[in-house]
């Protein structure tokens, strides 16, 4: 086998509270790639990356990390991926630096102050967390992704409430990621640079008027 | 697992709320009985095991609805379920912090409360042992509801509907063995089968509150 190993979804179809969101989606995702989704709202960018996190399985179709489906080793695939969503999981009585190292040390990692530095929290590091502003939360759900290495990023909309400054501390940690071998998938609305990403565009595979008719007499 | 045992237990020190409010419950609920029956020395002795068992069901059930729902909505959970912790470490770690904080403390004040209602000294140590079996099944089953209620609405109705008829049998067992003790008779089958039910829900009850967990998250 000469093929590297790969990240990716076949023939994906998702049904959502009775709505079918995308049919025959393909992916993939070699190392040191990015995929950056796509789409308006409600096309399934969050969808998606659930996906792929296993927190939601597709009704049909595969998504495979170097040909094994997530189905058959759910907890190989958790041990591999960062996943940061719209909610930050921010405490409040407990400071940045011990939010920061509770989560790296369950996946066994421990650079939290590298990581706070990263994300230029290390000057809150010991403020509490309802005092935090919705950037700072984001940069400290960020800085999770540096405080234990993971190959798989999956990143929903990762630039919401960040300042300028912070997306470039961002892109910059995407790229550090990348050069390392590891893999990014994001949505997001804003331009984010990504150097030779890919784009995924999910208005693609929405459903076309008839397919979801037929899908709801299936159902 | 210990990590978030650790977690879990310093979140309620620094909040606190959750946890005092159910032993102050509990507390509350047992001064209030010589008061509303009467100081006749017979009936509270009587009444004691019931009452003991019946406030430390409720104060149970109170702090159970709490117990999933800070983690789900701040997205926590979401974060410790794609952890490579498997999920029924979760729930595992979870039902052991919230027995840490509302059983153990339970059962150290029980012992003081069973003499306000008039229980034999020697009896306490059988209505701490009883405890010791009832708590943490109590904390096992109702966080079996608590997964399952998440997210819904209304889940404060839902969950003591759900979970209330799983208490019964350890409130029939439990009051049973202590009442054996009083009259004199051994309170060992009584002690023995909540063991085996305590022994089914540790293997069991994680299993579904992980399954419930998930499906909250689908």
């Amino acid at each position: 086998m000469t093929a590297p190993q790969l990240f990716t979804g076949r023939d994906l179809l998702c049904l959502r509270g009775g709505r079918l969101v995308f049919q025959d989606l393909d992916f993939q995702l070699a190392a040191g790639g990015c995929l950056t989704l796509v789409g308006p709202n409600g096309s399934g960018k969050s969808t998606l990356l659930r996906l792929m996190a296993g927190l939601l399985k597709p009704l049909r179709g595969t998504i495979a990390w170097d040909g094994v489906a997530l189905g058959q080793d759910p907890e190989a695939h958790r041990a591999r991926l960062h996943y940061v969503g719209h909610l930050d999981a921010v405490k409040a009585s407990f400071t940045c630096r011990e939010m920061l190292a509770f989560w790296a040390g369950l996946r066994g990692g421990g650079g939290v102050d590298a990581a706070l530095a990263a994300f230029a929290i290390d000057t809150i590091a010991d403020v509490p967390g309802r005092f935090l502003s919705a950037g700072q939360r984001r940069r400290l759900s960020l800085a999770r992704l540096v405080a234990a290495p993971a190959p798989l990023w999956l990143l929903d909309e990762p630039t919401v409430g960040l300042d300028r400054a912070s997306v470039a501390l961002l892109e910059g940690a995407i790229a550090r990621h990348r050069a390392g071998g590891g893999r990014v998938v994001l949505s997001t609305h804003i331009d984010l640079a990504t150097p030779d990403g890919d784009i995924l565009d999910l208005a693609a595979f929405a459903p076309l008027e008839d397919d979801e008719a037929e899908a709801e007499d299936a159902a | 697992m210990l990590r978030l045992i650790l977690r879990d237990l310093r979140l309620v020190l620094r909040q606190g709320s959750d946890a005092t409010a159910a032993l102050m419950f509990f507390v509350l609920c047992v001064v209030l009985f010589p008061f509303g029956v009467g100081p006749e020395p017979n009936v509270l002795t009587r009444i004691a095991p019931g009452v003991l068992l019946i406030a430390a069901l409720l104060a149970a059930l109170l702090s159970m609805e709490r117990l999933f729902q800070g983690d789900f909505e701040d997205g926590s959970l979401e974060l410790l379920l794609l952890s490579p912790l498997p999920a029924e470490g979760v729930a595992i770690a979870k039902v052991a912090a919230h027995w840490l904080v509302t059983g153990v403390p339970l059962m150290i004040v029980a012992p003081l409360l069973a003499l306000l209602l008039r229980m034999p000294v020697d009896q306490l140590g059988l209505l701490v042992g009883t405890l010791a079996l009832a708590t943490p099944l109590l904390s096992l089953i109702g966080a079996v509801g608590a997964a399952l209620t998440l997210g819904a609405r209304r889940s404060g109705v839902l969950l003591p509907l759900l979970v209330l008829p799983l208490y019964i049998p350890v409130l029939i067992f439990a009051a049973a063995g202590l009442d054996a003790g009083l009259s004199g008779l051994s309170p060992r089958p009584h002690l023995l089968l909540l063991g085996g039910m305590l022994c089914g829900a540790l293997v069991l009850a994680p299993l579904a509150i992980a399954a419930a967990l998930r499906a909250a998250h689908e």
